[in-house]
This record gives structure tokens, C-alpha cells and sequence, in this order.
């Protein structure tokens, strides 16, 4: 069997499971946040459970929406905070968290070998610890709150194997960008996603969860990385569990296997409004950008932080361009803070936020007008995702946003004069 | 179980954010929810739907985010069925969990065109297009998954589920 296999084996008690079984699994954790929990709470109650299966296994998470923006917003929250503290289930507030996906391994919510789901499809991130995650829905969340048990289709899987070194300003969002490019978006509708190979090896925890994170925009049930020492060093002193490590077998059957190399990897762009509409950086420098914007569940961690910083150091920002800065997490904030970073993004003229999703999903702050263009570490260039349905969304690397940031256009950060 | 209506037909990957808008994730109301339905492709959609229809679309319908709000938004402007060559995941579950029914079917951006009457029958698979006189067969959701959709969602079918307990 392969990782996933072994995964879902273990949660419904079977030895053996084969792509195509429909398992009825345990869920180890599940999450929810302000978007898709008031209405996950409105379906538990109407189940007629009083009480939610295990209130240790449930996390609550508040960032989409954060600070409320609207008083609507605010009783959203509210509501939450009601049922939280009603059924004792912990409750990440404004200010205690961040964004559900860098929080929850961060606070120990993701061990390896174990299922989550979350009621927010790039739940599919916690792969990078070699768990089975994927997203659900609110009324499926209700259910699992109810009952602790979700069924699945056991999916087949296919193999993405990296080889190669990273070049100067390339990164993980650079590889999982060209890596849908190629798949489509479509490509690997229901599927796992496993990736493996010395570039994923070499890798750290933060750019294999920007790949797990990006699994679902081609339609994947997961995305997984086989936990190693990497995925121990990171969880060490976030949680006092024990935790089962699962490998795939030599002879694990996989639906296809796909190989990539790094080292001739450019810094890559999805052109709007599609995630598998990819083109080099170098090939846009025509696209003249409105906002840029760092941050969201793909790119807040600390890690792209400092790729952004090594850029935007001692430059500036384009006037008329108004970057933003988005750390994903207090965690991520509070590090950025020793490191000198928010100065040097304040320096460049860059406007830095408390943690949270952001203009991501066009909820709250720094959405954009008709006709305007924002180049994005996010995860979707969807018409209207962040905005008027006229404006134009291009996702890339921090570097290569950091860079669009200081140009006023899209640029390959390799570009850049010194 | 059968379904029919008038088809509207749209193409493929047809994400979660025109389905239903980001900035509307904060209504509750699936009525209030329904006035925004695919308003990021047709801001006459919830109008043109409120008859009760069959919604036709190509690959990946519903692809994006969670959000349930989005087949929520869809049934409640009237949409009683959607057939789509495939489907996003999520979305195929979230519509079979708040009891909106859902089928794929290869052909059937190929055989139906927006405003043909189409009929549904979920015990067998088939799609009967009667504007044409043609019928395609569907992929026939296991039978668990038909139950959901005769109790009339997930939570009703848990509260039949737990009774029997």
C-alpha cells in the first residue's frame, strides 16, 4: 500500500484497503472556521445530538472574516465563541492564531498518520506532515461532530517525484504552479497526490505545505509528503502525542507516476482566471500590477517572508502599487518581528496586516476595483476571488511578487537590477 | 427518484467563486444566499432559475473552495438537479449533504442544450433529453448515497440513522 492506503486503512480498521473501497474512517481532528462553522453549528443542532462526539478533536479557527469586518461578520464569530464555549472546544481567536492551516500544525492539531478533515478545501495542507487531510463541507462537518466518522473513497494515487536543485528565486510555489500547469485543473479530480523525490527530501516543512496546500486546485482528495526527520524536527515541542510515521511500500501501486526537475524550473505565473494557465515571469513583464499581495495559507510562513525581504531590501515600492503583507500566523508575525522583516517591508513602503486570509478569498482587506490587477502568493485567480469580477488576479512566488512590487510589473526576480 | 426541467447549460470549470461570490459568505439565509447564485458569470442567474431547472455544465463544475454556501445558493434559486461531466469533490458532496441532487454524465454537454426539458431518473442513471428524444446514461450514485438524497440531506438521513439506533 501506499501512505495514503495505510492511512485510511488504519482509521477504519481494516489491514488492507485498494483505490475505489468506500471506508467508513475515524476522524482524528477536524476543523472548522468563521465562513463554514456558523453553518456547520446551525446542522449539528438540527441533528438532535446534544453533545459533540469528543470535544478534544475538534479545533475552531477564526480567520477568514478577522478582525470582523461587518457587524454580520461579528455575530458570526460571536455564535462561534457561543459554541465553543458551550461544548469546551478550543477556539483560536483574533489575535491567537492566524490563519486554520499555518495554526493548526503550528499549535500541534497535525500529527502524522492520522485523518483530518476541515471544513475549508486547503485542509489538503497538513499532507506535508504525512497525514491524510482533506476538505469537507459544513453539513459534513456536522456530522463528524456528531458521530466522529466520515465515509471515504479510497482514491488512487498519483506519484509526483522531484528531482533537482532550486535555482536562485525559484521555490515550492514555482514547482506546484508548473506542476498544475502540466496536470490541468482537473487532473487529479478525487485522487491523492503523493510527492516524493531528493527535491522534496531537501525540502522544508514550509514548502512541502505549499505544495500539499495547492494539491486541490487539481481537483485532489490530499496531497502527501512521507514524514521524515524534517517533519520530526518541526513537530518537536508542539506536541506531547505519540504519533505512527506511515511510508509507502516499494511496491505501492500508484495510478501514474509523474517526474519533475527543479533545476531548470523559472519563476512561474498562473494567468487569470485559471490555476493551470501557467507562464514565465520573464514572458509578462507587460502586465502592469495595481496591489501585490504576500501572505495566505500557500505563502505567509516565515520562510517566504525572507524571500520577499531579501528582495524588497533597501528598495522601493512602485509608486502606485500598494503592496501587502500578510504573515500567516502570530507564530509567523512574532518571528518576522525579531528577524527585522516587517521593517524592511515597512521601509519599502509595504502595509503589513494582523494574520489572517485576507484578500485571498475577496472577504476582507485590499479587494480590488474593476480593471485593476493584483500579482498574488495566493492560491486562486478565479473571476471575482478577490473583487470585482472585472479585476485580474496572477499568482507567483514571493519572490517574484516582491519583485512585481518594486517594478510596477511582472517581473522575474532574476531580473532585478542590484 | 426522478428529476426534470429545463436545462441551462454552461461550460466547464465553473469555480466556487462564481457560483457564490466570497463577499456573500457572510449571509446564513439560504434564500439571501440564493439572490447571488452565479453571479460572478450571469447576475440574471437566481431570475432565470427561479422556474426550477436542470443545470447542465461540462468538466470540474464546482471546483474552489468549501464553501457549501455555494450549492446552497444554487438550490435555493431553483436549481432541482445539476448533471455535469464531472464534478469538484466537495462540491459533489456538499450538494448530495444538503440534498440537492447531482449526476455525471459524459455526454451531456453533447446532448442537451439550455432550454431542452430533461428528465432524471437517479434509480437507474439514465438522462432523457424529450426536446431531442435522446437518452444518455449517467454514473449511478451507490445506493447509501441515494438515500441521502431521498431523506433530503445528510443530517436528515443521521437523524433517521440515529433512530434506528
Amino acid at each position: 500500500m501506499n501512505i495514503t492506503e495505510k492511512i485510511l486503512a488504519k482509521a477504519s480498521g481494516k489491514n488492507k484497503v485498494i483505490a475505489g473501497d468506500i471506508v467508513d474512517a475515524n476522524v482524528d481532528v477536524i476543523m472548522v472556521h468563521d465562513l463554514t462553522g456558523p453553518l456547520a453549528v446551525e446542522a449539528f443542532n438540527r441533528t438532535g445530538v446534544s453533545r459533540v462526539w469528543d470535544n478534544k478533536k475538534i479545533v475552531i479557527i477564526l480567520d477568514h472574516q478577522v478582525p470582523a469586518e461587518s457587524v454580520k461578520a461579528a455575530e458570526l464569530h460571536k455564535m462561534l465563541r457561543g459554541f465553543a464555549k458551550e461544548q469546551n472546544i478550543r477556539l483560536y481567536d483574533v489575535g491567537r492564531g492566524g490563519i486554520c492551516h499555518q495554526v493548526m500544525p503550528e499549535k500541534g492539531h497535525v500529527l502524522p498518520g492520522t485523518v483530518i478533515v476541515g471544513a475549508d478545501s486547503h485542509t489538503c495542507t497538513y499532507g506535508a506532515f504525512g497525514a491524510f487531510a482533506t476538505g469537507i463541507g459544513s453539513t459534513e462537518a456536522a456530522a463528524v461532530f456528531a458521530t466522529g466518522k466520515l465515509w471515504l473513497k479510497v482514491p488512487e494515487t498519483v506519484k509526483i517525484v522531484v528531482d533537482g536543485k532550486f535555482r536562485k528565486f525559484t521555490a515550492p510555489k514555482d514547482l506546484i504552479l508548473s506542476i498544475i500547469g502540466r496536470v490541468s485543473a482537473d487532473g487529479a479530480t478525487y485522487k491523492a497526490v503523493e510527492f516524493a523525490g531528493p527535491a522534496v527530501r531537501d525540502m522544508n516543512v514550509s514548502g512541502r505545505m505549499t505544495l500539499c496546500n495547492m494539491s486541490v486546485e487539481m481537483g485532489a482528495k490530499n496531497g502527501i509528503v512521507e514524514p521524515d526527520q524534517l517533519t520530526g524536527k518541526f513537530l518537536k515541542g508542539r506536541t506531547g502525542k505519540s504519533y505512527e510515521c506511515f511510508n509507502s511500500d516499494v511496491d505501492a501501486k500508484y495510478e501514474k507516476t509523474l517526474e519533475f526537475d527543479v533545476s531548470s524550473l523559472e519563476p512561474s505565473v498562473a494567468c487569470p482566471s485559471s490555476v493551470d494557465n501557467i507562464k514565465p515571469a520573464s514572458e509578462l513583464s507587460n502586465i502592469l500590477v495595481d496591489q501585490a499581495f504576500i501572505g495566505s495559507c500557500t505563502n505567509g510562513r516565515i520562510e517566504d517572508l525572507r524571500l520577499a525581504a531579501e528582495i524588497l531590501k533597501n528598495r522601493t515600492v512602485k509608486e502606485g502599487v500598494r503592496a501587502l503583507v500578510i504573515p500567516a500566523s502570530q507564530e509567523v508575525y512574532k518571528q518576522a518581528v525579531k528577524e527585522g522583516l516587517l521593517e524592511i517591508f515597512a521601509d519599502a513602503g509595504a502595509i503589513v496586516c494582523g494574520s489572517a486570509c485576507g484578500p485571498c478569498l475577496g472577504g476582507h482587506i485590499g479587494l480590488l476595483a474593476p480593471g485593476e490587477i493584483c500579482v498574488s502568493t495566493s492560491n486562486r485567480n478565479f473571476i471575482g476571488r478577490m473583487g470585482s469580477t472585472q479585476a485580474s488576479v496572477y499568482l507567483a512566488s514571493p519572490a517574484t511578487v516582491a519583485a512585481s512590487a518594486i517594478t510596477g510589473h511582472i517581473t522575474d526576480p532574476n531580473d532585478l537590477e542590484a | 427518484m426522478k428529476v426534470s426541467g429545463s436545462a441551462i447549460k454552461l461550460g466547464s470549470n465553473i469555480d466556487t467563486d462564481v457560483i457564490l461570490p466570497g463577499k456573500y459568505l457572510v449571509l446564513i439565509s439560504p434564500n439571501d444566499l440564493a439572490k447571488h447564485a452565479m453571479e460572478g458569470l450571469d447576475p440574471s442567474f437566481a431570475k432565470k432559475a427561479a422556474k426550477g431547472i436542470v443545470l447542465v455544465a461540462g468538466r470540474n463544475f464546482g471546483c474552489g473552495s468549501s464553501r457549501e454556501q455555494a450549492p446552497l445558493a444554487l438550490k435555493y434559486a431553483g436549481v432541482k438537479c445539476i448533471v455535469a461531466e464531472s464534478f469538484a469533490r466537495i462540491f459533489f458532496r456538499n450538494a448530495i449533504n444538503i440534498g440537492l441532487p447531482v449526476i455525471e454524465c459524459r455526454d451531456i454537454s453533447a446532448t442537451v442544450d439550455s432550454g431542452d426539458e430533461v428528465v432524471i431518473d437517479f434509480d437507474s442513471g439514465e438522462i432523457q433529453n424529450k426536446s431531442s428524444g435522446k437518452t444518455i446514461s449517467g454514473v449511478k450514485l451507490p445506493s447509501f448515497i441515494q438515500e441521502i438524497l431521498a431523506d433530503g440531506g445528510l443530517i436528515e438521513n443521521l437523524q433517521r440513522r440515529l433512530k434506528k439506533k
